[in-house]
């Protein structure tokens, strides 16, 4: 490897020998990619004439008016996901892979996948966890659609962590022929650098929107962390700010109890798959059941560089409850006419808060993804 | 001399047979009973898992073998119980632990509460050459022999790195995948070449062992025992007896075996 892979004591390349060439492979293919204006100048016209590139930032008419939101909502396919999947599909290609797997908890990132294999002309898998293929059968369908094959996965808790697991394992086997478009800035090196790199557009147009719309720099930015891919493209042009960087994870039905997705505030360091970070597990070591009304977030790891901006103290991490999350969810519908994801209903969440405590404080709120995949759920939970 | 040391010398030669069992699958007693079954099938060494919820270099088999342990209740302690209880019945039979690095990391002093029980050795599935200084460290402080994976495609560099690290053995894979999902039969030649070449300790195949003509070819490919896995993990868990096919597979080892 060329690069350390390391965020702190966090990170590093956890897995088996087997799969460390084609690791490697793919750091080289990113690196040299990053030196290639040819490669910068295709993604960057995909980002744009494809995805819809730049999104706008907008600021709240009725709900508190210094919340401004950066809408990934309105790229192509629905979420932030997108940005990510296009530099991965484009170093895809440039590696000669044929077939993309990938895993996905509510289908988003499948979906996202499966946009990019179909533009770009790969056989495009998906592990899925089975309960998740039951409850998200529209997004199995769109992939369907656009000629992925959707595999249920009947490991483990049947969820996102298992979907991983298989895909993980698919990969062991197929990795000449085959790319692992892992979905978020986790997993082992070169996944974390490489998808916060794809995913730092989001941050870096924010801020220049902001500056342009205010001729000021937010006091805080604030996003929902799952795996943490969104976040850390919003964050990581704004660390060398003076601007709260804060990140929101899913306290599920309450912090004091076992129903959350919560990695950062409740987890206890280890190593999950190919990361040195914080991880929901027992006294074993056994990984943990997650819960999050929002599928995005039910995930018992985190990327690695939140581990290390948590513990270095330069970004923040809070929870917010489903209840507060579907409280947010409606506000926005209702005040805004913005239906949001689940997901960035709990950045939203906080995001009231704090303009409650402090109505003078500026906040760019990461709006990661549009809500439609969630409003069979909340039409049954807002009953 | 390390209990693997002393068993390559009794050998004389002969293959080493090793067999995997997963400490705690279905439950505790017949555990205790499947381990000393693979002994009076003639397994010169033992691998034993310690189950982890998320196994990701493993197949179906061994998986489920996980599950049913956890799913029993099996904890570490439990896991670290079998091996002192083996260790006292067998006091020769080198043991080995294969497991996944958050098992090893999640606990305070595991290489130690590991030695202490009886064990000789330790591979993390999950660590590679790449991040495994500070592991074998840890095992080395504690008095357990390192195994690390090589594979067909690891490169010559990486292979330098595991002969040096790597203690007991060197536990080789010769095709891409999980285990489990070898039709077996295609050993490499080559790695056992360039691993020998590096001064690695003496290879052992550990994939895609299920029939007696598998073991004859690792065999012939160089290297210097096998440890078959799912097939005996698959079989016990059919209720068979597993000191037959033990033997069978054991059998195939010996200098005088030829291919029926």
């Amino acid at each position: 490897m060329r690069l350390s892979g390391r965020f702190g004591r966090f990170g590093g390349c956890y897995v088996p020998e087997i799969l460390v060439p084609a690791l490697e492979q793919l750091e080289a293919a990113f690196l040299d990619a990053q030196d290639d204006p040819a490669f910068g100048a295709e993604l960057n016209d995909l980002l744009m004439n494809y995805a819809g590139r730049p999104t706008p930032l907008t600021r709240c008419r009725n709900l508190p008016a210094n919340i401004y939101l950066k809408r990934e909502d309105l790229l192509h396919g629905g979420a932030h996901k997108t940005n990510q999947v296009l530099g991965q599909g484009l170093l895809a290609k440039r590696m000669g892979k044929t077939r993309l797997i990938a895993e996905t908890g509510a289908g988003q990132h499948g979906v996202a996948t499966a946009i990019v294999g179909a533009l770009l002309g790969f056989e495009t898998v998906i592990y899925m966890g089975a309960e998740d293929v039951e409850r998200q059968k529209l997004n199995v369908f769109r992939m369907q659609l656009m000629g992925a094959e959707v595999i249920p996965v009947e490991s483990g808790g049947r969820t996102l962590k298992d979907a991983i697991n298989e895909a993980l394992r698919d990969w062991s086997a197929s990795f000449e022929t085959t790319h692992y478009l892992l979905g978020t800035a986790a997993g082992p090196h070169p996944f974390p650098t490489m998808v916060r790199e794809f995913q730092r557009i989001i941050g870096r147009e924010a801020r220049a929107q902001m500056l342009e719309q205010l001729g000021r720099l937010p006091d805080a930015v604030v996003a929902c962390v799952g795996g943490g891919s969104n976040a850390i493209g919003l964050f990581a042009d704004f660390i060398g700010d003076p601007v709260r960087l804060i990140g929101v994870e899913a306290a599920g039905k309450g912090l004091d109890g076992e129903e959350h997705g919560a990695t950062l505030l409740r987890g206890r360091r280890g190593i999950l798959h190919g990361a040195d970070t914080y991880l929901l597990q027992d006294e074993d070591g056994q990984i943990a059941d997650t819960w999050s009304v929002s599928a995005g977030l039910d995930y018992p790891a985190v990327g690695p560089e939140h581990a290390y901006l948590k513990d270095s103290g330069r970004a923040e991490y809070v929870g917010c409850t489903d209840a507060e999350a579907l409280a947010a969810f409606k506000a926005l519908a209702e005040s805004e006419g913005i239906i949001p994801a689940f997901e960035s209903a709990h950045a939203l969440a906080h995001a009231l808060k704090l303009a409650e405590e402090k109505p003078e404080s500026i906040m760019i709120v990461g709006l990661s993804g549009r809500g439609d995949k969630d409003v069979a759920q909340a039409q049954a939970l807002l009953a | 001399m390390s209990r693997y040391a002393a068993m390559f010398d009794r050998l004389n030669g002969e293959g080493a047979f090793g067999a995997f069992l997963m400490l705690g699958d279905p439950g505790l007693e017949t555990s205790a009973a499947l381990l000393d079954a693979a002994v009076e099938g003639g397994a010169d060494m033992i691998e034993v898992g310690i189950p982890f919820s998320d196994p990701v270099a493993d197949g179906p088999v061994i998986q489920a073998a996980a599950q049913r342990a956890l799913a029993a209740g099996v904890r570490v302690g439990d896991c670290f119980d079998l091996i002192r209880g083996f260790r006292e019945r067998h006091p020769q039979v080198p043991v080995g632990i294969l497991t996944y690095a958050n098992i090893v990391v999640a606990r305070t002093g595991f290489m130690r509460d590991a030695a202490e029980a009886g064990t000789d050795s330790l591979l993390i599935a999950d660590v590679p050459a790449l991040e495994a200084e500070p592991f074998v460290r840890d095992m080395e402080q504690a008095g357990i022999e390192p195994v690390l994976i090589a594979a067909a495609n690891t490169p010559d560099r990486t292979l330098e790195r595991i002969a040096r690290l790597s203690k007991a053995y060197t536990y080789c894979v010769s095709r891409a995948g999980i285990t489990g999902t070898h039709t077996g039969g295609s050993f490499d030649a080559g790695l056992v070449q360039r691993l020998t070449k590096f001064g690695a300790p003496p290879p052992i195949f550990g994939f895609g062992i299920s029939k007696p003509e598998h073991v004859r070819a690792a065999l012939a490919a160089g290297a210097k025992g096998v440890i078959c896995g799912s097939a005996i993990v698959d079989s016990a868990a059919r209720g068979e007896d597993v000191t037959q096919l033990i033997r069978s597979l054991k059998g195939a080892t010996r200098n005088d075996s030829a291919p029926q």
